[in-house]
C-alpha cells in the first residue's frame, strides 16, 4: 500500500516542506511506498516580502512570482486546484476541479493568511494596503505622488502576517521623504490597537524611541470603527477620530474557510499543539507557517522552519519510528528602519527578541535574503 | 466567584494565546456585539489582568467582573 502524504497551499511552508520530503523520503517515493501530493489553487508561487518594496517603486509584483513548477521537485505530484471541503475522520478531500475524493494518510494544512478588510466599514474603500499585490500597486500609484500632507500607517488587525512589516513601512517613509527634502511637508503617523507600538514588548521597547526621535506621530489603542473615505478620518473603537490624507492599513486577516469547516479551529487558524504542530481536534494532520495558531508570528521564517520539523515528524512515522522532531518557536527577523538600514531579531518560545542595531549590512543582508528565497523554496538553503 | 446574574453574549476563549491575543480577541468580540452585550473573556495569561482593564478604560466599555479560576482568569466586559 502507497502512503499518501497530502499538503495543501504552496506557499513558503507547502513547497519548503514538499521539497524537503522529496529528498528525505526519496527511496520510499521512487520505491512507490510513498506518495506526496502538493495542492495550490494558483500555479504560481508567491513570495510576498516583496510586496513592502512596490509601493516606493523598487521592486514589481512579478518579481515575487515565480512558476510552481520550476520550483517544486520532479517526485511530487503538483495539482493546481482548491481544496473546498475536509473530512479529517474520513481522511478524505474533495478539490473544486476534481470528480471524487482524495484520501489521504497524513495531511498538512499550509493555507496561510487571506486579507478580510470588509470586517470594518470603509476600509476596503478608503485604505491602502501593501498585503497584496493589487493593493501594493494602488500604494505605488498614490504614494509616488504624494509630497505633502498626513500619511497615517495603521494596524488595523492582528494577528495579522509579519509583525515587523508596520513598523518597518513607516521607518522606511519617513526616511524615504526625508531624503527627498519632503518630510518638513509630511506627516508621518503611526497607530496600533493596544497600549504600546507593537505587540512583542521587547520590539515596542525598542521601536518606540526610534519614532519618537523620528517624528514620527503615534497613537496607541486605535482599534478602527469605521473608516469614513469623505471626512477622511478613522473613528476609533476608543471615541477618537484621527485624520489621514494617505491611509495605509495592514488590513484584518483570517485563515481560510476549510478550515473553521472542518471544525480544526477559530476564524480559520488550525489550532495545534505549539510543538509537535499536530492538530488537536484530528488525527494524522499537522498545519504549518500562518494557518497554524501557535502564538509566535505569521511570518515565512516560521514556515520554513516549521516545515523542517513537519517533514521530519511525517517521516519517521512513515518508516514506523517514533517521531521526536518538535518546533521551539524560532522566528528570524530582518526589520528595515529605513531606506538603507535594518536591524534583526531572532526568538523562540523562551528566550525573548533583542534587536540588533540597526546597520547598513542587515539592510543588504535583508536584500539578499530576498534574492536568496528561491533557493529555500527549492529546499537547497 | 461565578456571576449568575451576568449573562455573557459571547465567550472568547483566548487561553493559550500569548500576549496579545487575548486583548486583541476581546476586541474583536465587542466589535461584534450590540451595545450593553456582554463577553467574557477566558485567559490565562497574567497580562490580560491589566491590558483588558486599561483598553476598557480607554474605550468606555466596563469590566463587570474578574473571576479567578484554577488555571486561568475570566474576565467579563460590557460593550458601552
Ligand atoms: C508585505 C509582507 C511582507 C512580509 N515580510 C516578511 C519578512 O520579511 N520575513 C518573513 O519571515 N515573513 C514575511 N512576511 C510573511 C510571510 O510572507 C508569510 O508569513 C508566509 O508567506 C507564510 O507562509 P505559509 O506557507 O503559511 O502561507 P502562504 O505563503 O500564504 O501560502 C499559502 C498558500 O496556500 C494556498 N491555498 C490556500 N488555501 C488553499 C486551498 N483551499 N486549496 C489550495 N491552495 C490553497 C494559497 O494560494 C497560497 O499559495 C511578509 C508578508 C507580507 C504580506
Amino acid at each position: 500500500m502507497t502512503e499518501h502524504v497530502v499538503i495543501v497551499g504552496a506557499g513558503t511552508g507547502g513547497t519548503v516542506l514538499a521539497n524537503d520530503l522529496a529528498d528525505r523520503l526519496e527511496r520510499e517515493i521512487d520505491a512507490g511506498d510513498v506518495e506526496v501530493t502538493l495542492y495550490n489553487d494558483d500555479p504560481d508561487h508567491v513570495y510576498k516580502p516583496v510586496w513592502l518594496y512596490v509601493p516606493f517603486g523598487l521592486r514589481e509584483p512579478e518579481d515575487g512570482r515565480r512558476a510552481l513548477s520550476d520550483l517544486v521537485d520532479d517526485r511530487i505530484d503538483l495539482r493546481i486546484d482548491r481544496i473546498t471541503d475536509l473530512d479529517s475522520d474520513a481522511k478524505e478531500l474533495r478539490t473544486r476541479d476534481g470528480a471524487g475524493t482524495v484520501r489521504y494518510d497524513h495531511l498538512v494544512l499550509a493555507t496561510g493568511s487571506t486579507l478580510a478588510p470588509e470586517t470594518v466599514p470603509g476600509l476596503a474603500e478608503a485604505g491602502h494596503d501593501f498585503y497584496s499585490e493589487d493593493g501594493a500597486e494602488a500604494l505605488r500609484e498614490d504614494l509616488l505622488a504624494f509630497e505633502e500632507g498626513r500619511v497615517v500607517l495603521s494596524v488595523v488587525g492582528s494577528p495579522h502576517m509579519c509583525p515587523a512589516a508596520p513598523l518597518e513601512f513607516a521607518f522606511m517613509v519617513d526616511d524615504w521623504f526625508r531624503k527627498r527634502g519632503l518630510r518638513d511637508d509630511v506627516e508621518v503617523v503611526y497607530t496600533y490597537p493596544i497600549q504600546r507600538v507593537h505587540g512583542n514588548p521587547h520590539i515596542a521597547e525598542w521601536a518606540e524611541p526610534i519614532m519618537k526621535e523620528r517624528g514620527i506621530e503615534v497613537h496607541t489603542f486605535v482599534n478602527a470603527e469605521e473608516i469614513d473615505p469623505d471626512a477622511e478620518t478613522i473613528e476609533t473603537m476608543e471615541g477618537d477620530s484621527i485624520d489621514y490624507d494617505l491611509l495605509v492599513t495592514i488590513p484584518p486577516h483570517a485563515g481560510v474557510d476549510l478550515i473553521a469547516e472542518a471544525g480544526l479551529g477559530d476564524e480559520g487558524w488550525v489550532d495545534v499543539d505549539s510543538h509537535t504542530l499536530e492538530a488537536t481536534a484530528a488525527e494524522d494532520v499537522y498545519a504549518l507557517g500562518d494557518t497554524a495558531d501557535t502564538g509566535v508570528p505569521k511570518a515565512g521564517s516560521v514556515a520554513h522552519y516549521q516545515a523542517g520539523v513537519v517533514a521530519q515528524r511525517i517521516a519517521s512515522d512513515v518508516r514506523g519510528r517514533p517521531a521526536t522532531a518538535t518546533y521551539d518557536g524560532k522566528t528570524l527577523c530582518f526589520i528595515e528602519t529605513g531606506m538603507d538600514e535594518a536591524s534583526f531579531v531572532e526568538f523562540d518560545y523562551e528566550t525573548p527578541p533583542s534587536p540588533a542595531p540597526p546597520s547598513t549590512a542587515l539592510h543588504w543582508s535583508k536584500l539578499s535574503y530576498n534574492e536568496s528565497y528561491w533557493l529555500t523554496a527549492r529546499g537547497l538553503l | 466567584m461565578p456571576s449568575p446574574d451576568i449573562d455573557p453574549a459571547t465567550i472568547v476563549d483566548a487561553r493559550g494565546a500569548s500576549c496579545p491575543g487575548p486583548l486583541m480577541d476581546l476586541i474583536g468580540a465587542i466589535r461584534g456585539i450590540d451595545s450593553e452585550a456582554v463577553v467574557k473573556l477566558l485567559s490565562d495569561n497574567e497580562q490580560s489582568l491589566t491590558d483588558v482593564p486599561e483598553w476598557a478604560e480607554e474605550s468606555g466599555n466596563e469590566v463587570l467582573e474578574v473571576e479567578g479560576a484554577e488555571d486561568h482568569y475570566a474576565i467579563y466586559v460590557q460593550k458601552a
